[in-house]
């Protein structure tokens, strides 16, 4: 097997094991409450840190990736989302590649055929994966807001979390409802990280920062599943754990040692995942709304960019150089411009 | 490009997300936990279908084999592991001793904010409209 592969593997299941059997050993206090703390700490000053050192680095000029006729005569029609020129258009491309994915949708694979003859052919599901993938997670991220917020406030001012979750369960399958988004989730996570196991050419290409994420993220899935529709965990306390959390009033030893290993394993899966978040690829989360090769409009025609950093040049105009050298020149017999 | 004002608002707005749950969460003492009430008329009784824990768990799976049981084989007998037989409804037999729907279910429901769809078809009969 590819080392890459089994390097993520082994690292999930060593933090599986802590995460399972650790919190157990009277730990809990530290998995259920400092960890969480230091994760989400880390997970907001880490994506800061790396947000900033981006907005930092110099971009003089415009370099835009154009994916269609950019705009030209009047008479030649240009392409206004994959070569914007203006503002409107450069928010309508990134609105289609922030919701979308539309540069995902054009991807193709390349293939050997009759022997010496390659052929590129559109591949969507790489597309359908990801989509997928991305909307049943927001889905579960924010159904989960109904853990931190107390029940009144949901209620009444955060409504959409209620009416997401009753959509989730549209299909009213069993008690409690089967919410489609989690096993949507896990099985998306799964198709992409088959994806990097089975084809060859993606395999070739991945690493240990490819397969860890996804692997983590379907433990995080899985845990979730096994806890709502199998082992049916105490919400009740685990509601009291998240609140205790959010309002910095911890709930009882008691009630956190009530709660089950699995509980704590898919927290600390969590954890692992908002410590891990800013220094790995899971930027391109914020990544996606600060490529220049996206995010600007190709006008590079229109308007003159003046790099804004460049220092002041001394310049010698031929005028002032005649100038300081004018009587010079005469008495050589140099043409000039302006006789004395 | 000097887009740095852009991108720290859209900083602020990120992390002011993130933190929601803190801002609304702060002095609350939420942490505590539902309290459900037993009725009289259940302490009577003394005994319900299955344990505490274990219907703490499966009531709602229970509920769902009940509703199937009756609408799709019209079997309405339960019979408990002591051999004790119930109707099998949710309006006569769980209502009849928790009669307190308010103290009694609705106080984890509203707790963990779940919305069960009981009541979509189903009246508490102590419930005067």
């Amino acid at each position: 097997m590819n080392l890459n592969l089994l390097f993520s593997l082994a690292a999930i299941l060593v933090l599986g094991c802590v995460g399972y059997f650790v919190p157990n050993a009277g730990l809990q206090m530290f998995f259920g409450v400092i960890l969480p703390y230091i994760a989400v700490l880390t997970f907001l000053c880490g994506v800061i840190w790396r947000v900033m050192k981006w907005a930092k680095s110099p971009v003089p000029f415009r370099i835009p990736t154009t994916c269609g006729q950019q705009q030209s005569l009047p008479w030649i029609k240009q392409n206004k989302i994959d070569n914007p020129s203006t503002t409107t258009g450069v928010i309508i491309r990134m609105f289609f590649e922030i919701f979308l994915f539309r540069s995902l949708f054009r991807n193709t694979k390349a293939e050997i055929k009759d022997g010496d003859k390659i052929s590129y052919e559109w591949e969507i599901f790489l597309w359908v994966g990801a989509l997928a993938f991305h909307y049943s997670f927001l889905t579960v991220l924010v159904r989960h807001l109904r853990f931190f917020f107390e029940d009144t406030l949901l209620k009444e001012k955060l409504f959409f979390v209620g009416i997401i979750e009753t959509l989730d369960g549209f299909f009213q399958i069993g008690l409690p409802i089967v919410l489609i988004s989690g096993f949507v989730l896990l099985a998306a996570v799964l198709f992409l990280l088959s994806r990097r196991v089975l084809n060859p050419q993606v395999k070739y290409i991945s690493l240990a920062a490819d397969y860890f994420p996804l692997l983590l993220i379907a433990g995080i899935a899985a845990t979730g599943l096994w806890m709502r529709y199998i082992e049916r965990v105490d919400v009740t306390a685990i509601k009291q754990i998240t609140l205790g959390i959010v309002s910095f009033n911890w709930t009882s030893i008691d009630v956190m040692k009530s709660v089950s290993g699995t509980f704590y394993l898919h927290l600390f899966f969590i954890c692992t995942l908002l410590i891990y978040f800013p220094f790995s690829k899971l930027m391109h989360a914020a990544g996606v709304f600060l490529s220049p090769t996206r995010n600007l409009a190709n006008n590079s025609r229109m308007v003159r960019h003046i790099n804004p950093w460049n220092p002041e040049v001394k310049v010698h105009s031929y005028e002032s150089y005649e100038n300081d050298f004018r009587e010079k020149m005469i008495e050589a017999g140099l043409p000039v411009d302006k006789e004395s | 490009m000097n887009d740095k004002i852009k991108i720290i608002a859209g900083l602020i707005i990120f992390v002011a997300i993130c933190l929601s749950p803190f801002f609304m969460g702060l002095g609350s003492d939420s942490n505590k936990g539902p309290d459900p009430v037993i009725s009289e008329t259940a302490k009577k009784k003394g005994k319900c279908i299955l344990e505490k824990t274990e219907m703490a768990k499966q009531h709602m799976v229970i509920l769902d084999q009940w509703r199937n049981s009756v609408v799709r084989d019209a079997q309405r007998v339960y019979t408990t592991k002591d051999g004790k037989r119930f109707d099998m409804s949710l309006s006569n037999t769980c209502l009849d001793c928790h009669d307190n729907k308010k103290e009694f279910c609705d106080r984890c429901h509203d707790y963990a904010s779940v919305t069960p769809y009981c009541w979509d078809c189903h009246i508490n009969p102590k419930e005067v409209k």
